[in-house]
């Protein structure tokens, strides 16, 4: 059997009601959406959203055994560095590792399941982790600004515990330019709303599931959840009708409380159906780009076994309102900020530094001496506890994935922060070690000595000048317990 | 414990520039103002020096490396001259490879001078700290500015005592408001005037729990120092100062990643303070100190040093602060000359603008702030973060 042995998600705490961006923009274009999407924060983007959710797919799982990566976006950091290279060390994942990028369609993310359940199949990998996530701009008083929401999905693909088997998968393939973003373009560029809606989504995604049903021999009728994404809600329900699904059949499309997350929008939405499943379960999942993918999944019992994660339903609960549309403006880089000579200094990112450092930047590897038990980060070849002092007698210790609490902390208002004050503070993790690090999605008014805390994955710094996007983690009292 | 250096040196002269933000002067000015008031004072002419060593932290920013921005500038003929640098401590480094140097009798006078040109940055504060740390802790470290730091150690010592951050805050400006006063009787001081208490409580958060008046200035300055062998010392001048305990701790890296050091006192003076008293006899410190310049780059470390230097019962500085045990009428005034907080804190000099305060005050020379027949006086001066500190304590006397 090969299917979805776990699943994960990803939505960030930020809220955007959309009366806010009607509020800033409707005197330039009336009209607006209902409901909230979802915002990146400022030092969040598709790969760390994507490491995100791949950490709460990889709960309780032994990371050693995975053998693959694949991570899917339209919103890459990188023309070139591969992404999936970045989020498999941050996961810290072998290195003997098949990684790969899927991008430039909003099915890249579908493709890529496909790609790891055939990939599965053919016995090439034993167990393999698919990231999609996705940040995408849209310009100020556009439609896109309104639909757009940010998130990401996690799935791992294998053939033992596996709690969605998958069934079968049909595909079909379109030049059909509605969106489109060439080379080097920041935003979304569109064509009529008109042409596609009706001749895109509402004829694609039922071709693509009628042509899967064919293929299975089924009727809509088999099928318990009907996943399929569409931006427009009216015809995302009109789409439900046409299939003959009941609506208590059709997957909730999330467009009031997330928005369209692009490549990551069918996972996410698989991931918030599974959430619900139960043993037995058909579910089909679709997407939409240039043409579709549709696969699906059988429901097994050992669903109940990965229940316990923090999926869709509860990322969606823990949120934080943001009621500035030019602070949202200022988190996507588009109004000019005015950051002072402090705010521009970037030193140069020595890549040979980050190379030999990369277990410790990037994985957060600390280490844990032989002879005392001490955990420390960073790695440390003479150990830190002066009644030890043990030289060379370390072990790789994984800090990403212990809980902490705050030591102590502040909030500096004189440190350049794109989302002032910066809150930094002293970490003392669960079993021992002790660092400094930021503090990502909280007030400062909710901190206090002892908030348990967990680590996140985030951009460090962009510096732009150079094309580099600087990665590191960060504490959080989000969700942390 | 080693046999230390206690009068083995003495300081034969000392110069200090006004701090402040100096637009009109070049670092090369205010070496050449420290310097000249210190030989004067000394009594000394350029040969007569055999060595000399330099302090200046954010060279990057300032003079640029090496020792040529003191030999350059002073045109000192072709003599032994080292540049130092350990953070905020950089001033006392100084002093120590010069009065070390006596001691071990390769020389016999020895020049130290420490400056430092802040108000050239182009923004308030100190250089951007990424810029700063290194190639490998840049990639980690948060972006920290040196208020944030230390605001860190406040909001773990209000936590381990138990004070609101209004008590917290409050016993904090008493000290501020303290070197306040002190400052508007030294005309070398940046910032000279009274600051109030309920003023300093309403300030400006710079870095939560620290406001405006909890940070020190930013400033530029020089301060430079003579020394000579004890046994010649009485042939330059009748009162010269000699030096009775010269240490200094840098953190093992504990306090950063080792979680037994609790962030409510500092190790390293702990450590400092210790081996000075050890080095100079002093058995009870809190009766046998007259003075003190501490490093009061923000209130919360001189709340914090009254404790580690055995002053005041662990947790209990607070009730020396209330009874005006520091303050310069009390039983050991701290910042008689203002500190840090109304000079700023040119890094390279801040160590010997202490000791400048520590010297005329020995030598009954320090005018509206003179303590009365002072015996020892204790300078604390200290560079890094909580967490990482390299940490100076020096004692003299007569």
């Amino acid at each position: 059997m090969i299917g979805i042995t776990s699943y994960g998600a990803y939505i960030p705490w930020v809220r955007m009601n959309r009366k806010v961006i009607s509020a800033a923009m409707g005197w330039f274009n009336p009209a607006g959406l209902p409901g909230e999407k979802a915002v990146a924060n400022y030092d969040e983007d598709s790969v760390t959203m994507a490491v995100a959710a791949a950490v709460d797919c990889l709960h309780n799982f032994e990371r050693d055994k995975i053998d693959g990566l694949y991570f899917a976006s339209s919103t890459s950091p990188y023309m070139e560095r591969e992404d999936a290279g970045i989020i498999a060390t941050a996961l810290d994942l072998r290195s003997d590792l098949r990684a790969a990028d899927f991008s430039n369609s909003t099915k890249a993310g579908t493709s890529a399941l496909v790609s790891a359940c055939d990939t599965v199949k053919a016995g090439s990998a034993e167990n393999l982790l698919v990231c999609a996530s996705d940040c995408r701009l849209g310009k100020a008083g556009g439609a896109q600004e309104q639909v757009y929401g940010d998130g990401a999905a996690s799935l791992l693909i294998g053939t033992s515990d596996v709690v969605a088997s998958l069934e079968a998968s049909y595909s079909v393939s379109y030049d059909f330019i509605g969106h489109w973003r060439a080379a080097g373009d920041e935003f979304d560029r569109t064509w009529e709303d008109r042409f596609i809606r009706d001749e895109g989504y509402s004829r694609i995604v039922p071709e693509v599931i009628s042509g899967l049903l064919r293929k299975c021999g089924l009727n809509i009728g088999d099928i318990s959840k009907v996943v399929y994404v569409c931006p427009y809600a009216r015809v995302h329900a009109a789409i439900g009708k046409k299939l003959g699904a009941e609506p208590e059949r059709i997957q909730d499309n999330m467009l009031a409380s997330v928005g369209d997350t692009g490549v990551a929008y069918p996972l996410m939405m698989l991931v918030a159906a599974l959430e619900e499943a139960k043993p037995g379960d058909r579910i089909l999942v679709a997407s939409f780009g240039n043409g579709s993918d549709a696969l699906l999944f059988r429901v097994t019992d050992d669903i109940d076994k990965a229940r316990d994660r923090r999926g869709i339903k509860r990322y969606l609960a823990s949120k934080q309102e943001l009621n500035s549309y030019e602070r949202y403006l200022s988190f996507r880089n588009m109004i000019p900020l005015e950051k002072g000579i402090r705010g521009e200094e970037i030193a140069f990112t020595q890549l040979s530094t980050l190379w030999r450092e990369r277990k410790s930047v990037l994985a957060l590897c600390g280490c844990k001496c032989k002879r005392c038990g001490t955990p420390q980060f960073p790695y440390q070849r003479v150990c830190v506890n002066p009644d030890c002092g043990a030289i060379d007698e370390m072990e790789y210790y994984r800090f990403s994935d212990k809980k902490g609490r705050l030591f102590s902390y502040t909030g500096d208002n004189l440190a350049f922060s794109p989302s002032p004050p910066a809150i930094y503070g002293i970490i003392d993790f669960d079993g021992g070690g002790r660092y400094w690090f930021d503090l990502a999605d909280c007030t400062l008014d909710s901190l206090k000595v002892g908030t348990p805390v967990e680590m996140t994955f985030r951009r460090k710094y962009l510096d732009k000048a150079r094309g580099i996007s600087g990665y590191f983690w960060k504490a959080t009292s989000r969700l942390a317990e | 414990m080693s046999e230390g250096i206690k009068d083995k040196v003495a300081i034969i002269g000392m110069g200090c520039t006004k701090f402040g933000e100096l637009w009109d002067k070049s670092a090369e000015d205010l070496i050449i103002e420290a310097y000249k008031e210190a030989i004067e004072d000394a009594g000394i002419e350029k040969k007569d020096i055999d060595a000399a060593w330099f302090g200046s932290c954010f060279e990057e920013v300032s003079v640029g490396k090496g020792a040529f921005p003191l030999s350059v500038t002073l045109k000192l003929p072709f003599i032994p001259v080292t540049r130092v640098e350990n953070f905020c401590a950089t001033g006392s480094e100084a002093l120590r490879g010069a009065a070390y140097a006596v001691a071990s009798g390769a020389y016999d006078i020895c020049l130290a001078l420490g400056v430092e040109k802040l108000k050239d940055i182009g923004y308030g504060g100190l250089p951007d700290f990424s810029l700063l740390m290194g190639t490998k802790a840049r990639l980690t470290f948060p972006n920290m500015t040196a208020p944030g730091m230390f605001a860190i150690l406040a909001t773990k010592y209000f936590a381990q005592h138990d004070l609101s951050p209004e008590e917290g805050k409050r016993v904090l400006a008493q000290i501020s408001s303290k070197s306040h006063h002190n400052g508007t009787l030294n005309p070398k001081a940046h910032l000279r005037r009274e600051v109030p208490v309920e003023t300093i409580m309403k300030a400006p958060i710079i870095a939560w729990p620290l406001g405006l008046y909890d940070c020190c200035g930013v400033s530029d300055g020089a301060a430079a120092a003579i020394v000579t062998r004890a046994d010649m010392a009485k042939s330059f001048r009748p009162d010269p100062v000699y030096i009775k305990a010269m240490q200094i701790s840098a953190s093992s890296g504990e306090e950063i990643m080792y979680t037994d050091y609790d962030y409510a006192h500092i190790e390293s003076t702990c450590r400092a303070g210790r081996s000075a008293y050890q080095e100079a006899g002093i058995t009870e410190p809190r009766r046998e100190l007259s003075m003190m310049e501490t490093h009061d780059c923000f209130s919360i470390s001189e709340l914090t040093e009254y404790e580690d230097l055995q002053i005041s019962p662990r947790g209990r500085a607070k009730e020396d602060v209330d009874a005006g045990f520091f303050n310069l009428d009390g039983q050991i005034p701290d910042q008689p000359d203002g500190g840090l907080k109304c000079f700023g804190h040119p890094i390279g000099a801040s160590g010997l603008r202490m000791m400048y305060e520590m010297y005329k005050q020995l030598q009954g020379k320090a005018g509206p702030r003179q303590i009365k027949n002072p015996k020892f006086g204790l300078t604390h001066n200290m560079g890094g973060m909580p967490g990482e500190l390299v940490t100076s304590v020096f004692i003299v006397g007569h």
